[in-house]
């Protein structure tokens, strides 16, 4: 099975667009609604988070949305669940990103099989360490095509820039500022340099941006140094309280695109 | 078998750094400084003059007559409790805020749960004129108040934390959160031995100061440096290295933590992590912790806000797998009696914290020759709003 991550950048550079939502947000069973309608509506990745008790890395609009998703009853079995049979609905790329302590709970090894059996095609876990991914997990990614997608942010220096590229197989997280999800008092932060860097560095793997991505400029802004770019809180604030998620979903990303 | 921290960070299979690469940065450059920095000599003369003449060590080994009477055993108290401002915190403020100079930071930040470490950091701010933020659930804020002025008056913000329990747990969530937001002129003082490395090995080598005195100040008591016992209670552990460290390797010395049983070890409300917790991954670093089948975080309970923590530090997840510590789990009920005892029986009126060490005498039989040093980790003024709501003394 070649890994559709792969694929996509393949046959497409430019203006990649993911989008990140919570899986349980807003109702429990909406996971695959969203990821359906996303699809249609002319996203080119999926990025589905599984919501956390703990979420680090994240503001208050993602912290907010996994909450609901927990109260609703969501769980990595839950969500496993639902994306039975998923690969007869969707068929673009699907991520899942969380945190490392529910998937070392249900297991790594059992984790990443379910995944794979499922059609997912690579794994955010910011706080899981290169080290580690390195020496415990990277033959396992391999054995099932998972891509693990790593994060670099202003502070990533070019030598570990270098070292994360070349453990990376799917596309690189460029985080757009030192902040976590949805910090809006950061989008102002002039962040021409650091992206010149990352564009100029000669990596092998695409490059999306994330983090402070809300709208049609700063998605094409972020477009100019990279393949393209992942929006998460924004899109979670404009389909939160929504009941009709397939109109709200097309004009969302039809506005991005512009 | 070796109770130190390997060259990974981690304690046997416990520690290591699960964090973000936005973290990264500020972690690597800490690992890469911070024994450099502790093994200078200018380092070590300002850190011990400051343990002397500021902070007020060597703090008491204090033979406590009657308690020993009460329980037929020798029950000595190290009297951390003595110290400025009121805890065994200060001695890794101190200790951080020199390291934290050193790397030339100019905003520290800090979680806090009983307020003892927010006002220790608060302390060590004024001291050395640094900004100083303050991350403090906004339960704690309430069943703590006095340290929450305490802070507010040297000069620190404190911010709630909203989240989650809005207790400890959150409190270091949002710090954390706050550190990746401002990579690069900010410090985070961790509190405990937690988070990741090398944050535990830091703090228990400062807080390490506690066993270094009790081994010189029991050999003028008893004559000799190694008593039969030494009980300390656990949040994240940090006052428990301190007194433990010296003696790890001393296998004669049976080593005895408390941890925090709330309401009872199977009421649901609790924050009995050893009896309770399986392997994950908590602020950072492996070790035990309360969760669900599905892995989330578990919301604890304590009585005392300092121990209301669903893990402990990762060198005490070793310590507990290894068998080389034993772990009690103390109500909130034992708790109490045993604070209202000790100002009845010793004049001292201990941290509801501390309180959890001092039930063990009630749970275990000591013999009438054994030497037990208990550390009283800090001071109950803190508690009284809780003593008084409880009342019945
Ligand atoms: C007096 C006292 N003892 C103990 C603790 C628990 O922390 P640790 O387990 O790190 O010693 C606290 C924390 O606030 C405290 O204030």
């Amino acid at each position: 099975m070649n890994n559709r991550l792969t694929e996509l950048f393949k046959k497409k550079d430019q203006e990649v667009l993911n989008i990140y939502f919570t899986a349980g947000f807003p109702k429990l069973e909406d996971t695959v609604r969203i990821a359906e309608a996303l699809e249609k509506a002319g996203a080119d990745i999926l990025e589905i988070g599984m919501p956390y008790s703990d979420p680090l890395a994240d503001g208050p609009t993602i912290q907010q949305s996994g909450q609901v998703a927990l109260n609703n009853g969501m769980s990595i079995r839950k969500l496993f669940e639902q994306l039975e049979g998923v690969r007869e609905k969707v068929s673009i790329p699907i991520c899942l990103m969380g945190y490392i302590n529910p998937v070392l709970q249900y297991g790594m090894d059992n984790f990443l099989k379910k995944a794979s059996e499922l059609g997912v095609d690579g794994l955010i876990l910011p706080d899981l360490p290169m080290d580690e991914y390195e020496e415990l997990y990277k033959q396992k990614f391999e054995e099932y095509s998972l891509s693990n997608v790593f994060l670099v942010t202003p502070q990533t220096s070019n030598e570990r820039l270098k070292r994360i590229d070349a453990l990376s197989d799917g596309f690189i997280y460029v985080v757009s500022t030192n902040s976590t999800t949805g910090n809006e008092t950061k989008s102002t932060e002039d962040n021409t340099a650091y992206f010149e860097r990352i564009k100029s560095a000669g990596l092998k793997n695409p490059t999306l941006i994330g983090f402070n991505i809300k709208d049609n400029s700063t998605f094409l802004n972020a477009s100019k140094f990279a393949n393209g770019a992942i929006i998460g809180s924004a899109f979670i604030k404009a389909i939160e309280g929504q009941e009709n998620l397939e109109e709200v979903i097309d004009g969302f990303v039809k506005k991005v695109r512009g | 078998m070796n109770y130190s921290v390997d060259d990974k960070g981690y304690y046997g299979k416990f520690g290591g750094a699960y964090i973000p690469e936005m973290l990264h940065p500020n972690v690597e450059e800490l690992v890469e400084n911070y024994l450099k920095i502790m093994a200078e000599p200018d380092f070590q003369e300002e850190f011990r003059a400051l343990l002397k003449d500021y902070v007020g060590r060597p703090t008491p080994l204090y033979f406590a007559k009657r308690l020993s009477e009460k329980y037929n055993t020798k029950v000595y108290l190290k009297r951390e409790d003595l110290n400025h401002t009121g805890a065994h915190k200060v001695n890794n403020t101190i200790g951080q805020i020199l390291v934290a100079k050193r790397l030339g930071k100019k905003r520290i930040i800090a979680e806090t749960g009983a307020g003892q470490h927010g006002v220790a950091t608060a302390t060590a701010c004024a001291l050395m004129g640094l900004q100083c933020i303050v991350y403090m659930g906004e339960v704690d804020i309430e069943r703590q108040k006095p340290n929450v002025e305490r802070m507010k008056l040297l000069g620190a913000e404190v911010r709630p934390a909203t989240s989650g329990s809005k207790t400890l747990k959150d409190a270091t969530n949002e710090a954390i959160r706050d550190w990746i937001n401002n990579p690069v002129d900010t410090h985070y003082i961790i509190g405990s031995v937690v988070g990741p490395h090398p944050y535990p090995d830091m703090v228990a080598r400062f807080q390490a100061v506690i066993s270094e005195e009790i081994r010189w100040q029991l050999k003028e008591h008893e004559g000799t440096e190694e008593p039969d016992y030494v009980i300390a209670c656990v949040g994240g552990g940090s006052n428990a290295a301190g007194a433990f460290y010296h003696f790890l390797d001393s296998e004669n010395v049976k080593l005895i933590a408390s941890e925090a049983a709330g309401f009872g070890v199977d009421s649901g409300k609790t924050a009995a992590t050893t009896a309770l917790g399986t392997e994950g991954v908590i602020h950072g670093s492996r070790t035990l912790l309360m969760q669900t089948e599905d892995g989330q975080i578990v919301e604890p309970h304590s009585i005392s806000a300092g121990l209301d923590y669903p893990g402990i530090g990762p060198i005490h997840a070793h310590l507990f797998d290894s068998k080389r510590a034993e772990f009690f789990s103390i109500t909130d009920d034992d708790a109490y009696a045993s604070g209202v005892q000790l100002c009845r029986l010793e004049g001292i009126i201990p941290a509801l914290e501390s309180s959890h060490a001092l039930a063990v005498l009630d749970k275990k039989q000591f013999k009438p020759d054994d030497i037990v040093v208990i550390n009283l980790s800090g001071r109950g003024d803190k508690d009284l709003q809780t003593y008084i709501a409880r009342g019945g003394y």
